[in-house]
């Protein structure tokens, strides 16, 4: 949990004041709101811009005149996996946050999406695969053996934030290392992953959609029936359990949600980074310590800013593109260094 | 400190010389020679070390002694010297950071001299000169921007490795943007170097970083006694006479030149600078930085794996920095672990 928003141990509980519902719901219903605009946004801004009436004629009156054609095959495509993805990245950072009670967890920091990476890029070396159902499969393994890793670090008790991000990103330099040797010895895979392995929403179109969808759903259900254990879990160890949390039950189901969230999400769209750290600390300024809100602001708002940074990326270079890995980054990159600059970092 | 022992001149002067450490230092610096020799003599024309060490001396033939003094020679020289560069800087870094993984290709100067040079290499199709001048300012500028932004009333070690890694986070973007900017021949070409080698160095490499190393080296090495003392703390240095925040800014600014030189003759080594200190200080199981046998392990280190790598692939078949790479990252995990088992992580 965020060590910084909790109140000093001396401090009573009541000290914190309450929260109402009625806010927090308005709050959602705008996030909610906020999300239909980039959506709407997402299918119109681009290399060639669509007006909104001729999006909604190609939405609900198909007739395959050339902008219907851009608006079903490559925009709605690319906007229903940003959408996904960013789902996907928002909760598997907010609930690694969570399990590991780390402000600086995200799944491109602590080498989650590299160790995916690392296993699609030895299936496109060694193994020939090409498919995409072959890289979300390479992707999950890779995924998860990081996220056991990470878990393994991130279970002790003396693990400081600091140790874990240094983990995390010596681990994902080690990857990074073994990504360049594959795509040394072998041209012909380089040319396929230097796009992928920048993140992207790009490549989309409806055959990727699919086959990730049913992975990411699960993911975000799992994760979100988890808000009370995780709840639990802020309080530390012993008074999770003395409140009848099972402990291991939480953190195998919390693991098999992150690894299902972002080994989908790296397998669509390759590594973005930052996107699982910067949504829990936005939307936690709105809800409080109470994962229960966390986790839906999190699905709603981080999709937004996937979305408004793919956006972002199609617009500032017109005609060409700027990966939204890359967007995330020089985004996300300046709030992490103002959360370490904070007055209280050190004590974390 | 019952191993150490105090040489006295009648002059008044006086050093301190841990035995095991003396012992360690010279074993390293044999160690670093003995592959030299062997590096030298290996690829496709094959020399005795006999015949190396004959040529070398002066009494070879007209072709072996082209074969080492223009061939041979300059690589070796820039893998002992980059070794050097990076033992040393990384043995500054986590002593300044006070963890044993704040080394340069962790926080960003690697990720820094990889941009600058794939900036020349990308938008410029510039030669190898130019291309080292880029990843020396990449490197410079990378790391005074990590050392400004971690900056409040001093440089925290906790606060200068996160920011460093936030940095990292934000060049992997820009160097993944210039990549896919790349045509396949120049994507190639930047892929090569970010994963760095010592194939082909010859002597136009090994000036600039002999100048470097000559410059750097013993000042870093004037700053060890300042730097062990810093380890203790930052308010009981301050209390021993050490002038905290400039000692840190001397020997942090020699170190990012030190990574930067040598990563413009050999490209980002991965790994070297992070292991090496390590190993040293397990060779000599002394405390503080250990400075002289972490740039002695960092020779011996690179030179080796770039000897093993050419016995193992055959010659310039895979560069040194994926085999250093790959060595690092076993080291890295047996590191996590043991760090874990002894509850620091």
């Amino acid at each position: 949990m965020l060590v910084d928003s909790a109140p000093p141990p001396t401090a009573a509980p009541e000290a914190e004041p309450r929260r109402r519902a009625a806010p927090r719901a308005a709050g959602l219903l705008a996030a909610v709101g906020a999300l239909l605009l980039v959506l709407v946004a997402s299918v119109a801004v681009g290399a060639k811009q669509i007006p909104l009436n001729q999006v909604w004629h190609g939405l609900f009156h198909y007739t395959g005149s050339e902008t219907d054609v851009v608006v079903r095959d490559v925009r709605v495509p690319r906007t229903l996996l940003g959408l996904l993805a960013g789902a996907a990245l928002g909760l598997a950072g907010t609930v690694m946050q969570a399990l590991t009670r780390n402000p600086l967890a995200d799944p491109g920091l602590f080498g989650i999406n590299a160790g995916a990476a690392a296993a699609v890029v030895s299936g496109i070396g060694f193994l020939g695969v090409s498919s995409l159902t072959g890289y979300v499969w390479l992707a999950f393994l890779g995924a998860a053996a990081v996220s056991v890793v990470v878990y393994a670090l991130g279970g002790s008790r003396g693990a400081t934030p600091v140790r874990l991000a240094l983990a995390g990103t010596a681990v994902t330099a080690a990857l990074n290392g073994y990504i360049f040797s594959v795509q040394l010895l072998d041209t012909a895979a380089l040319d396929r992953m230097r796009f992928w392995t920048v993140g992207s929403l790009a490549s989309a179109n409806s055959t990727v959609v699919s086959q990730v969808a049913p992975f990411i759903v699960a993911g975000i259900l799992l994760a979100l029936a988890l808000a009370r254990p995780l709840n639990a879990l802020a309080l530390g160890d012993d008074q999770a359990r003395a409140l009848g949390t099972r402990l291991n039950t939480t953190r195998v189901l919390a693991l098999a949600a992150v690894t299902l969230l972002c080994g989908a999400a790296t397998a669509a769209c390759g590594p973005v980074i930052f996107v699982g750290l910067m949504v829990p600390h936005v939307v936690r300024v709105f809800t409080g310590p109470d994962m229960r809100w966390i986790l839906p602001y999190a699905a709603v708002l981080a999709p937004v800013l996937l979305l408004g940074s793919d956006i972002a990326g199609r617009v500032v270079v017109r005609p060409s593109e700027l990966q939204v890995g890359i967007v995330t980054a020089l985004l996300g990159g300046p709030l992490f260094i103002h959360l370490v600059r904070r007055r209280r970092m050190a004590r974390l | 400190m019952k191993h150490a022992r105090t040489l006295r001149t009648r002059g008044g002067l006086s050093v301190r010389l841990d035995t095991r450490a003396t012992l360690v230092v010279l074993l390293l610096a044999a160690a670093a020679l003995a592959a030299s020799v062997a590096l030298i003599g290996t690829g496709d024309y094959p020399m005795s070390s006999a015949d190396v060490v004959r040529t070398l001396t002066g009494g070879g033939t007209p072709a072996q002694d082209f074969v080492v003094h223009d061939l041979r020679l300059p690589r070796v020289l820039v893998g002992l010297l980059a070794g050097t560069a990076l033992g040393l800087a990384g043995a500054v870094f986590q002593s300044v950071s006070r963890n044993p993984l704040g080394s340069p290709d962790v926080i960003g100067l690697g990720q820094g001299s990889t941009a600058g040079a794939l900036l020349v290499i990308v938008l410029f199709q510039g030669d190898p000169a130019a291309v080292a001048a880029g990843s020396v300012a990449g490197g410079v500028l990378s790391g005074a921007a990590i050392y400004a932004l971690a900056w409040k009333k001093g440089v925290q070690g906790n606060r200068f490795v996160l920011v460093g890694i936030a940095m990292a986070a934000i060049l992997t973007a820009v160097i993944g943007y210039l990549l896919t900017k790349a045509n396949l021949t120049d994507a190639a070409r930047a892929t090569v170097w970010m994963v760095g080698s010592l194939a082909g160095r010859d002597w136009e490499q090994v000036g600039p970083l002999a100048v470097a190393c000559a410059l750097l080296v013993p000042l870093v090495l004037g700053h060890g006694r300042a730097l062990r003392m810093l380890e203790t703390g930052d308010d009981a240095a301050y209390a021993l006479g050490v002038p905290v925040e400039r000692t840190r800014l001397v020997t942090v600014a020699a170190a990012v030149l030190l990574t930067a030189a040598a990563t413009a003759a050999a490209g980002p080594i991965a790994f070297v600078a992070l292991a090496a200190p390590q190993l040293a200080r397990r060779l000599t199981r002394a405390p503080g930085p250990n400075l002289v046998a972490a740039a002695c392990t960092g020779a011996a280190l690179l030179v080796t794996a770039d000897w093993v790598s050419q016995q193992l692939f055959g010659a310039d078949r895979l560069p040194v920095g994926a085999l250093t790479g790959m060595l690092g990252g076993c080291y890295l995990l047996w590191l996590l672990y043991t760090e874990r088992r002894a509850g620091r992580i």
